[in-house]
């Protein structure tokens, strides 16, 4: 066994540096973006400039997002200084929810699909 | 000797205590979830998030009382929103293969995702906060969050719409594309990630490995999108 330690502390250390990266450049340039979102891209620019780092990384990473879901319960637990608002327009946000899901599905399939077939047919008419 | 209600004063205004809660409830709804066979239906956040404002409220607690626990669990939506560049990165060469139905699809699907949830619930009568909350629905929720703080909607009705938006699109997805005989995984796998985000993309990888893949860049792709294109668009309509 070379290596028994997963690096957890690094890996923290470079997300939130990534984190702390997206936020000044979001303040400093009045991006219109939530920082740890430009955080992601610094990361996956690093893993692009630095292949090996993906080893290091994975471990840590890939357990915690394995537990993303928990990280929404206090934020969704928020819920209870709205509940008022679930009594009045309730039905409206529902419908409002299910109605988009639905369309969302619809257009981004039909699309894909469209045009994934728009190109082929290109891509067979280029190779005759 | 202190009585039980002394004890309970003191631990209610400890930040130990709503921890320690939060992270019980998720358990409980993670059991449930894995006992019920991932059924999207049993949903763990859903879960725990009714179990600990049945809490609150039985026990009369302020959410502020409870945020001062829970903030550290918060906190870390923003180094998992970091974390997602791991997906991301490791499918870049399946999104390099089908770089340009993804981008149209992208494109159409979050914009599709913002305009008809603002859309449809103008036309039912919503307005002010409620409205502006639908707008990041479809991105994954740390993302949302941030979006919802940017443009002054309320973060945790955001947070909810996030989930039951997971939610529906999870247990939709497939009647709804074997409805429409649509058979393209890839397809198929990338609608429900851009829509649905994270739990549609848990339900996508139940379904079939490349459904899922593509799930996932979706899931990555319209978090980015989103955090770009919901400012703009509140902006241009408000």
């Amino acid at each position: 066994m070379a290596q028994t330690s997963i690096p957890m502390i690094q890996s923290f250390t470079l997300l939130l540096a990534c984190q702390l990266i997206g936020e000044i450049t979001v303040k400093s340039a009045g991006l219109p973006l939530p920082g740890p979102v430009l955080g992601m891209l610094v990361l996956v620019l690093l893993l692009a400039l630095l292949p090996r780092l993906e080893q290091v990384v994975r471990p840590t990473l890939t357990g915690f997002l394995g537990h993303l879901s928990l990280l929404f319960v206090p934020a969704g637990v928020g819920i209870i200084g709205h509940l008022g608002r679930f009594g009045s327009d309730g039905p409206a946000m529902v419908l409002a929810l299910v109605g988009s899901t639905a369309l969302t599905l619809v257009v981004t399939v039909f699309t894909f699909i469209g045009v994934s077939r728009l190109v082929q047919d290109r891509g067979e008419r280029a190779s005759e | 000797m202190t009585g039980l209600s002394e004890i309970w004063v003191y631990l209610a205004q400890s930040p130990l205590l709503w921890l320690t809660a939060t992270l019980a409830a998720y358990s409980v709804g993670d059991a449930a979830f894995r006992a019920a066979r991932r059924n999207p239906l049993v949903n763990p956040v859903l879960i725990a998030v009714t179990l600990l404002v049945a809490v609150l409220w039985l026990t009369d607690t302020p959410y502020e009382t409870y945020f001062e626990g829970a903030q550290f669990v918060h906190f870390l939506l923003g180094p998992a929103t970091v974390a997602l560049a791991l997906p991301l990165y490791t499918n870049l060469s399946l999104i390099k293969r089908s770089a340009l139905p993804m981008t149209v699809a992208l494109i159409a699907g979050s914009v599709t995702a913002i305009l008809s949830a603002l859309g449809i619930g103008w036309a039912l009568g919503l307005s002010g906060d409620t409205l502006l909350a639908l707008a990041p629905k479809s991105a994954t929720a740390p993302v949302a969050i941030g979006v919802a703080e940017q443009i002054g909607a309320p973060a945790n009705l955001t947070a909810v719409f996030v989930i039951l938006t997971g939610i529906l699109g999870a247990v939709i997805v497939t009647p709804l594309f074997n409805a429409l005989g649509i058979t393209d995984w890839r397809a198929r796998g990338f609608a429900v990630g851009v829509t649905s985000h994270g739990i549609g993309t848990a339900r996508a990888f139940q379904v079939h490995p490349t459904a899922g893949a593509f799930s996932g860049i979706g899931m990555g792709l319209n978090a980015l999108l989103t955090a770009i294109l919901a400012p703009l668009i509140v902006r241009w309509l408000f």
